[in-house]
């Protein structure tokens, strides 16, 4: 499972791609939480791109419901075919008729499950929509099949993996924690920042991949607002390196750190507590 | 096997973590699909199936070496085991007899190496970052420095500390930096010092917590895994008082109030957007009829628009509840977006207004210790006067007490025994529309010794209880 994300560039480490097999095995819906620009939307793109499968993505925000996530009657195409032969069909027929697969619109839950081919289906940020939807989630996730009172049970094909994202904005249910399993995914250490660094930027060379690697790690032992994430430690390599910088120093540090940092108050700290040492 | 992890589980639910019946048959079915010998698969297992929360994570991790500690193949224990560690420990002390030039020559084992030596050993493992050098090295110390003896009553800080004194792991880094500075040949740029610094900072750490480990392993063996991990059980980060916090437990509060602030901000906001419907809008309602030929389709109504409370914040910040008032207040700016207007107050005898510390600062913890060193709030000896401080709270600021303003009076009441003007409370309460008490100490401590808690209680909307996160959480939620 390692090697295969190795392959696209995601580089897992061993808690990731334990949780990633047994969801696999398991058939199982993971729920990956996390500090932002950590890898979870990422990890969903680079398993899909593994298994070959169909990657189904589904963003949530506020305000999404049934017909937005699940499915809806094409009212349209209903309308047209009870104009359509108004005279010849009986009203039973043209009722049984206007409820039927060709008159659904599939988004992405229904789709996912109906697909002939493999897919991988990515909830991302599930903590944006209210509670009450979350419920919808419930039973695609435990039995991997949608009612629509209309048409009955659609149950999947084939099982899809499917990945939940969340950003810990509040607390998800109970009834969809259990549901899942859970996969936390954390800073990653300093040998796989480097890695990461070393793989996602092929430009850089491994002496600089190791003090980038470094001072972030420092960076993130501040008290800061918002720590710098994997994708800003990945945006400040392209940046050095762009810059032609072989060997970091405490004034370069300085003046990019702004692709690391997101606000005013963090930069000026990090920027003092870098040059604090000079003054010893 | 499932006798063990179901003692694991009832474990697990007495650190305070749900584990449900649906998530252990979960982490049954899982372990069948890993091979069991891979212990850290084993663990990952375990845990994407029964946490489901990340500040539980740690409460897990703790359980899960105390249960398994002894069941992994690298971690036998037996004595005159010839396991890996010792061979190597063995090899790694031939080498530094060899360089020692035959002190002790062929002695005694292990104990032959003075601590000196030992001290070394453990400073090249640590300049190398060698994994299996420093597992050896923390077994040996431990064995060595610690002293357990069988069956003694003392909880493993007590050993960890007797190791690590012996150790002086402060001195070693000291010794370390020294070390590299001489490796490159002269002096460090400021930045290459500090992530060498870093770099030694997480290597030690690391080294503490090999030794940890060991002591664990070892009293785990001495005892038996329940009666072990019930006296490592520790509270979760939601659950740790405020009064009797550790240091550690501290950072980590600190660390999980931040998210705590951003889920209650967006609760909130949730919920006074989704208010329910009033009574009838009755003008609106006619004026949209006019678009079905004046028949009123269409029913409007009042939306509620709840008001956003004005907070008064009073706190006490002498020594013994300056913990809680922090906290408070850190959590009350951090959503003060749910308030129409905050101010704020901090006592010890005197009193002062601290609002200006806040206005503009983005970083809170900033102004927080600006309020404990810049505040005026000595007025005689810098101990607890709630009384006093409350008159000169009703003397200044009294009359910006209006019928919108909910009042929080944070504090112990231990009042060592002055008089407790609790007029000033009762007066408080007839203007202001709420005023409520919030004690971080346990109920049953309240009005005992000098607590006078009961005597303000009467004039107040009520006292809760405020012992942890969890209970101020709840507060906040009610309050806004």
């Amino acid at each position: 499972m390692r090697e295969g994300l190795r392959a696209e560039n995601y580089l897992a480490d061993e808690g990731i791609a334990g949780v990633v097999f047994l969801a696999d095995r398991l058939g199982k819906p993971v729920l990956v939480e996390g500090p932002a620009g950590t890898g979870k939307t990422q990890l969903a793109k680079s398993v899909a791109e593994m298994l070959g499968a169909r990657l189904i993505r589904l963003q949530c925000y506020e305000g999404l419901d049934e017909s937005k996530a699940l499915y809806e009657w094409n009212y349209k195409k209903q309308l047209l075919r009870i104009q359509a032969d108004k005279s010849s069909d009986s009203w039973s027929d043209v009722h049984d008729d206007i409820f039927s697969d060709e008159f659904l619109l599939t988004r992405p839950l229904l789709e996912a499950i109906t697909a002939d081919d493999p897919v991988v289906l990515l909830i991302d940020e599930v903590d944006r929509v209210e509670v009450e939807t979350e419920a919808l989630l419930l039973e695609i996730l435990s039995e991997y099949q949608v009612s629509i009172p209309e048409l009955g049970t659609i149950t999947a094909k084939q099982i899809p993996l499917v990945f939940l994202t969340s950003n810990n904005t509040r607390e998800l249910s109970e009834a969809l924690k259990r549901r899942c399993l859970f996969l936390h995914v954390d800073y990653p250490e300093l040998e796989r920042e480097k890695q990461i660094v070393m793989t996602r930027v092929p430009d850089v060379t491994e002496n600089m991949a190791d003090q980038i690697a470094r001072i972030v790690r420092s960076l993130r032992q501040l008290d800061l607002k918002k720590a710098p994430s994997v994708s800003e430690t990945i945006d400040w390599a392209r940046t050095l390196v762009l810059l032609g910088v072989q060997n970091i120093d405490a004034q370069q540090a300085k003046e990019t750190l702004h692709v690391l940092l997101k606000y005013q108050t963090d930069i000026a700290k990090a920027a003092k507590e870098l040059s604090a040492e000079a003054k010893k | 096997m499932i006798d063990l992890l179901a003692g694991f589980v009832v474990e697990l639910r007495n650190a305070g973590i749900p584990v449900s019946l649906t998530e252990n048959l979960d982490a049954m079915e899982a372990i069948q699909h890993i091979p069991i010998e891979d212990r850290d698969a084993f663990k990952y297992a375990l845990g994407a199936t029964m946490v489901k929360n990340n500040s539980h994570w740690r409460a897990f991790e703790t359980v899960f070496e105390v249960y398994f500690s002894l069941r992994g193949p690298e971690y036998k224990l037996v004595d005159g085991d010839e396991s890996e560690l010792d061979a190597m420990w063995r090899e790694m002390q031939e080498q530094q007899q060899g360089q020692g030039e035959g002190k002790g020559a062929g002695g005694g084992g292990m104990e032959a190496l003075t601590p000196e030596e030992m001290m070394n050993l453990l400073m090249k493992a640590l300049m190398k970052g060698d994994q299996g050098m420093m597992r050896a090295l923390a077994k040996q110390s431990v064995q060595r420095f610690a002293g357990m003896e069988p069956g003694r009553p003392v909880g493993g800080t007590y050993y960890l500390y007797r190791t690590l004194r012996n150790l002086d792991l402060e001195g070693m880094l000291e010794k370390l930096m020294e070390a590299s500075r001489q490796e490159v040949g002269g002096e460090l740029t400021p930045l290459e010092e500090r992530l060498e610094k870093d770099e030694y900072d997480s290597r030690i750490d690391q080294f503490k917590k090999e030794i940890e480990a060991e002591i664990r392993r070892r009293l785990v063996a001495d005892r038996g895994a329940e009666a072990m991990a019930k006296t490592l059980r520790k509270p979760l980060p939601e659950d740790v008082e405020f009064m009797h916090a550790s240091r550690d437990e501290m950072q980590n509060l600190k660390k999980s109030l931040y998210p705590l602030t951003r889920k209650l901000a967006a609760r909130l906001a949730r919920k006074r957007r989704h208010g329910r419907k009033g009574p009838l809008d009755f003008r609106n309602t006619v004026r949209h009829s006019l678009s079905y030929g004046g028949v009123p389709a269409d029913p409007k109504f009042k939306y509620p628009r709840p008001a956003k409370p004005e907070l008064m914040v009073i706190a006490d910040i002498s020594g013994s509840v300056a913990a809680f008032a922090r906290f408070t207040l850190m959590l009350v700016y951090a959503i003060q977006g749910q308030f129409s207007k905050v101010r704020s107050f901090v006592f010890i005898d005197g009193l002062d207004e601290v609002t200006e510390y806040f206005k503009g600062v983005e970083d809170i913890s900033e102004a927080i210790h600006r309020v404990n060193t810049e505040a005026d709030v000595v007025w005689v000896d810098g101990h607890s006067d709630y009384g006093h401080a409350f008159e000169v709270f009703w003397d200044k600021y009294g009359k910006d007490v209006g019928p919108k303003t909910t009042v929080l009076l944070l504090g112990d009441a231990r009042n060592n025994y002055h008089a407790s003007q609790a007029w000033v409370v009762k007066n408080i309460s007839q203007k202001a529309r709420h005023v409520y008490w919030l004690n971080p100490e346990p109920r049953s401590y309240w009005n005992t010794g000098d607590s006078i808690v009961g005597d303000y209680g009467t004039h107040t909307d009520g006292v809760y209880e405020c012992r942890n996160l969890r209970q101020l959480e709840a507060f906040v939620e009610k309050l806004a």
